[in-house]
């Protein structure tokens, strides 16, 4: 059964969520990706602020294509989340609880995970027009020279997600395989 | 001799370009639809229902199926009795893409250098494969490759000696790595052969053919069935959240190779496994 949860993601709200819950995320979300990232840490570094408040916010890690007219957003379904391990644990230093993408993540973030009460949801790679409904606003706010690359800032209704790593570490990608083998290698005993 | 002007060369391109990123071939949908049947997990039968729904409002809408709308790889077979007119080969293809990508709104992902970066902003150039064929055609097939899957490939220089058993045990390993990154189901191109570049160009190849092909050499074809199955019992599974479909395809290409080697290069793509083709 899928969990409704609104953001933003508060320490109370992350306790809840467990590896393999299927929600429905409504709320205001962040999106970044590579160059995006890599310009926030580095502002970060230099004691800058960066081009929304960062406290609970969730990011998603999505480059979406040209809104058609009419469309608030074109395709957006996420992009693999790994290539965002070098600057997640700095994200989430000064309060960035929630990701958004798909695929593996290093140690090293799901550590931060832990430290920070970080939860990782997995958004259906490949699904970018059914994952486009549920954007329901989008506003450029920063680094519009980097193209789809973008922060935009957006309001999403019932995004289906699937946490993927939750605040405690564990991770859907080890357990839902090991789950599925055990299973498998039963039936044929 | 058959004389052909260019221009029509990027009307082709440019209308491909679009259908390819919005349709998703007839062969591939069959095969995730099959995948969905065979499923009992929740969460796969899940993800597997949502794949099937986001490229149905793709081709009822209109819309990109998925956002990386990749490099434009372009394949064109060129008839030696077909004499271009009207300007330079490779300009008409990337203007195709050009027009394509802004026409079609699909997103500019190219880089005008691999390291210093630096978007091109038309998603050209593209990578083209000529190749001469006898006749006065051209065939140009379009595939749009997105480097999520792209980014999971890999290619091994193999000594003979290592044999068939070499090749299986890398087309797994290579799969295993890949894990959920390339969001699964994937598909999987194989190329074995050749030189070290043309591995790689048959493993691309090898995602051009349809899903419900396969090798015309009785030993690959049952080689594709076989490492099918195997993959499919690693337990990655849709979006590597566990489950039975982990590819919907695999193919192969070979050719002759060196007396002293074995190259296998292994071409990964997701479940938008896109490519269209038209005959001028």
């Amino acid at each position: 059964m899928e969990k409704k949860i609104t953001l933003p993601l508060t320490e109370e709200l992350a306790k809840t969520l467990h590896a393999g819950d299927r929600v429905l995320l409504t709320g205001t979300i962040y999106t970044s990706r590579d160059a995006g990232h890599k310009r926030m840490c580095e502002a970060l570094a230099k004691g800058e602020a960066i081009p929304f408040d960062p406290t609970d916010a969730t990011i998603y890690y999505v480059g979406p294509t040209p809104a058609k007219p009419g469309q608030v957003i074109g395709s957006a379904g996420p992009t693999t989340s790994g290539r965002m391990d070098a600057y997640a644990p700095t994200m989430m230093s000064v309060g960035a609880r929630g990701m958004i993408g798909k695929g593996a993540r290093l140690p090293e973030v799901v550590e931060a995970m832990k430290k920070y009460h970080g939860v990782y949801f997995g958004a259906i790679g490949g699904a970018g027009a059914l994952l486009a409904k549920c954007i329901k606003k989008a506003e450029l706010i920063a680094y519009e020279d980097l193209g789809a690359e973008a922060l935009r800032k957006l309001y999403v209704e019932d995004m289906p997600l699937v946490v993927i790593i939750d605040s405690e570490g564990k991770n859907l990608y080890d357990e839902g395989r090991a789950a599925y083998l055990a299973q498998h290698n039963t039936e044929e005993e | 001799m058959r004389e052909i002007q260019v221009s029509q060369l990027t009307d082709v391109i440019e209308r491909l370009c679009i259908e390819a990123n919005e349709h998703l071939p007839e062969d591939v949908k069959c095969a995730i639809r099959n995948c969905r049947a065979c499923e009992d997990g929740e969460i796969a039968k899940g993800v597997l229902d949502n794949i099937i729904e986001n490229f149905e409002i793709a081709d009822k809408e209109c819309v990109p199926i998925c956002q990386d709308t990749g490099m434009a790889c372009v394949f064109l077979e060129i008839g030696q009795d077909v004499h271009l007119t009207g300007g330079n080969l490779t300009d008409a293809v990337n203007e195709g893409v050009r027009r394509g990508y802004d026409k079609g709104y699909l997103r500019k992902s190219v880089v005008k250098d691999p390291v210093r970066r630096g978007n091109t902003g038309d998603n050209t150039p593209a990578m083209i494969y000529t190749e001469i064929v006898p006749g006065e055609q051209i065939k140009v097939t379009l595939g749009p490759k997105g480097f999520g899957s792209e980014n999971m490939s890999a290619i091994r220089m193999f000594k003979p000696s290592a044999g068939l058993q070499g090749i299986k045990d890398f087309i797994l390993e290579t799969v295993e790595t890949a894990g959920p990154n390339p969001c699964p189901p994937m598909v999987v191109g194989v190329g074995i052969g050749g030189t070290f570049d043309k591995a790689a160009l048959l493993a691309k190849k090898a995602l051009m053919r349809p899903l419900d092909s396969s090798n015309p050499d009785p030993f690959y074809a049952e080689l594709e069935t076989e490492m099918l199955d195997k993959i499919n019992q690693l337990g990655i599974g849709p979006q590597g959240f566990g489950g039975k479909t982990t590819a919907i395809g695999l193919n192969i290409e070979t050719m002759p190779t060196h007396i002293a080697g074995m190259p296998c290069a292994i071409n990964i793509n997701c479940h938008v496994t896109r490519h269209k083709t038209e005959v001028i």
